[in-house]
């Protein structure tokens, strides 16, 4: 019987060891997969390797960066002169204009596209031709345009989100951090005092009655989801915003930020609440007992004593609403501009991911450069993290 | 008593993984059934899956499962072969085309219907028509105010769609001459919030699928000659193609497959097939 016993506890001992060491296995293997395929963005040139820009042989441009590329394809740069070539008109041909230059018997078969297109090239001095690198001649007659590739700098550093423009992907993904800071961190600011206060009125001051009627209701509100609240905020909160403030458009930061911090206030509210009952009865009596009101123990007593679990929620807080997707896509209206003001529209990085990760090639530039916006993701609310932990970590020291 | 309960659950969870596999069986069952696959565009999602619903209601021994993830990935995945037939919003590009070609696949296209779209701006714009220019100068941004083409004093709002979608793409190259959009553009994720977000905000316009445009917008009419006519969007308009933003929704199907999926495209294309389509706000073929 003895025997039996110890094999039991043995045995939900080594269950437990399992399920703990398989939980660390897989967030490790995730953040693995994460990074791998994140940082394969590095490297990679700008333009899908399946397409190619050629110029005539004479042309003295021999590389051209990814913002040039973009503004010469939208004719907003349309001479040569203005990336340092002739004086000339920059004239763009696309594959399918080769009907333009060529009547369909001299096209005849497929196959001889490659050459067509070698001496369109050739003959046409001012033009920059784009066409599938599959129609690229063996003996080509003009020089390839190098592009550019993705770099720390011009990732982090670029300000335009242009993930599928043609020829060249537009990566710059500095709107998008901003972005997503901006609204997290208003969030956060508008749920933690609310959520404090609910919480300390809910721990404290409120009878049993009520809390036991309230605390059921929030976290009612946990159990939502995000889609819904997404709507809510489409519906009612963005036409308040925008005639709140006279805006022309009612999709901005504040709109996610109100929502996110809907979203973050059951977390925060139940986990401090539960950290500030666990104050020891004695405590709290001993500091009524020396005279101090009920409000001077609540905030010498009661919030220095449960300052981890306030913590916790906080970080609990932030997490929610830094990772936050569908809400968020929903209110903030997905502009990718670099955000001035928390009255214009914003777009977050879980937004982008959600919106444009269906659709990106798997393993395409695209596809790895929204992994590595899951990788920025993932450092910021590392460093959320490690930072509120070791600001709450240095309080508790100076305390005791 | 609880390390008893620990015990029952684990010792029920071993029984659960010891259960035979009973896929193996389900599939030599199927073989007599006839079963394939159509994936593709999200646009042609909600038509296909009704389509192929009383198809399937028709025709028993037939089980035609239905998969959205967009055009590309319904082409891409007809090249490698996992895939029996495509829908898709847009015509192959040139590179799927050659791409077929390598690896010998002899395509064969069917235009189903068409999608218009339109061009919708909130009831109290009093601008009524736009000429395809102005639509491409105020999505790259070069209009900004909706008084640089005959309205009020007002700032234009753009909304459009995130660029996953074939609408995105289809915009961007017929309307927009294949022009990238401004990036103040307001992208949402689903032509149900573009709508809303038109109805409430003043100096708003968007595009959305005609069958999307309902009364809380207003459609604009469209000019694709410099101004000489404008056309509005209806279903009549769309039928005599003198509307200009319309597009064809394709199935795309490998030759050597023909037997197994032409019953089906056959009746999208049979007269209550067609009409199914029409009460779904496409456009009919015929």
């Amino acid at each position: 019987m003895k025997f039996l016993r110890k094999l039991k506890e043995r045995l939900i001992e080594g269950l437990l060891f399992i399920s703990g060491g398989l939980t660390s296995l897989i967030v490790v293997l995730i953040v693995v997969f994460l990074f791998r395929e994140g940082l394969g963005v590095f490297g990679s040139p700008t333009m899908e390797s399946s397409s190619v820009l050629a110029v005539n042989k004479k042309n003295p441009i021999q590389t051209l960066t990814a913002a040039q590329i973009k503004n010469i394809f939208d004719q907003k740069i349309t001479h040569w002169n203005e990336i340092g070539g002739s004086n000339d008109t920059i004239i763009l041909f696309y594959v399918d204009d080769i009907g333009v230059y060529y009547s369909d018997e001299q096209i005849g078969s497929l196959d001889n596209i490659p050459n067509l297109i070698s001496n369109l090239v050739d003959s046409i001095p001012n033009m920059l031709a784009y066409f599938p690198s599959k129609q690229l001649s063996k003996n080509f007659k003009g020089n390839i345009i190098a592009s550019e590739k993705v770099n720390a700098k011009n990732f982090l550093g670029g300000k335009e989100w242009l993930p599928t423009a043609e020829p060249a992907a537009q990566l710059g993904v500095l709107p998008l951090i901003l972005g997503t800071l901006l609204v997290s961190f208003l969030a956060i600011l508008i749920a933690l005092p609310l959520g404090l206060a609910t919480a300390i009125y809910m721990g404290e001051i409120a009878n049993d009655k009520i809390r036991r009627i309230m605390k059921p209701v929030i976290e009612l509100l946990a159990g939502i989801p995000s889609v819904v609240y997404g709507f809510f905020g489409l519906v009612v909160i963005v036409p308040l915003i925008k005639d709140a403030f006279g805006l022309d458009v009612g999709e901005t930061a504040l709109s996610g930020s109100i929502i996110l911090a809907i979203m973050a206030l059951p977390t925060i509210i139940t986990i401090s609440e539960d950290a500030m009952r666990n104050t020891p009865r004695a405590m709290k009596e001993a500091s009524l007992a020396l005279g101090a009101t009920q409000w001077q123990t609540i905030y010498k007593v009661v919030i220095p004593y449960s300052a981890s679990g306030i913590t916790a929620a906080a970080i609990l807080g932030i997490g929610r609403a830094v990772g936050e997707t569908m809400a968020v896509l929903m209110v903030t209206g997905n502009a990718s501009v670099m955000p001035h003001s928390i009255l214009q529209p914003v777009r977050t990085i879980p937004a982008t991911i959600a919106a444009e990760l269906g659709e990106a090639p798997q393993g395409g530039l695209h596809y790895k450069a929204l992994f590595a916006l899951g990788c920025i993701l993932f450092l910021i609310t590392l460093i959320i993290n490690l930072s509120v932990e070791s600001i709450s970590k240095r309080k508790k020291g100076q305390r005791h | 008593m609880k390390n008893n309960l620990l015990f029952f659950v684990l010792v029920f969870a071993g029984i659960s993984c010891a259960s035979p596999d009973k896929s193996s069986e389900e599939k030599t069952a199927a073989v007599a059934r006839k079963t394939f696959t159509v994936k593709g565009s999200d646009t042609m999602l909600p038509l296909t899956q009704q389509e192929a619903e009383s198809f399937m209601k028709d025709d028993s021994m037939t089980t035609i499962s239905v998969v959205g993830g967009g055009s590309g990935v319904g082409i891409s995945a007809l090249i490698d072969g996992s895939n029996d037939m495509a829908m898709s919003s847009r015509d192959l590009k040139m590179e799927e085309k050659l791409k077929l070609e390598d690896k010998k696949i002899k395509i064969i296209e069917t235009i189903v219907g068409y999608d218009a779209l339109s061009v919708v701006v909130n009831p109290s714009n009093k601008v009524s028509q736009l000429t395809r220019e102005q639509l491409e100068d105020i999505f790259t941004g070069k209009i900004k105010n909706w008084k640089d083409v005959g309205g009020i004093n007002q700032k234009i709002i753009v909304y459009s769609r995130e660029s996953s979608s074939g609408t995105y793409e289809f915009f961007k190259e017929h309307v927009m001459s294949k022009k990238n959009y401004a990036n103040d553009v307001l992208s949402l994720s689903s032509t149900g919030a573009i709508v809303q977000s038109v109805a409430q905000t003043p100096g708003a316009i968007g595009y959305v699928g005609m069958a999307y445009a309902d009364q809380s917008v207003k459609n604009l009419s469209v000019s694709y000659d410099q101004g000489k006519t404008f056309v509005s969007p209806s279903l009549a308009t769309a039928l005599d193609k003198s509307y200009p933003v319309s597009r064809p929704l394709y199935y795309f199907y490998d030759e050597a497959k023909a037997s197994l999926v032409k019953p089906y495209v056959d009746f999208v294309l049979s007269p209550p097939g067609q009409k199914m389509l029409r009460t779904l706000g496409y456009v009919p073929v015929k």
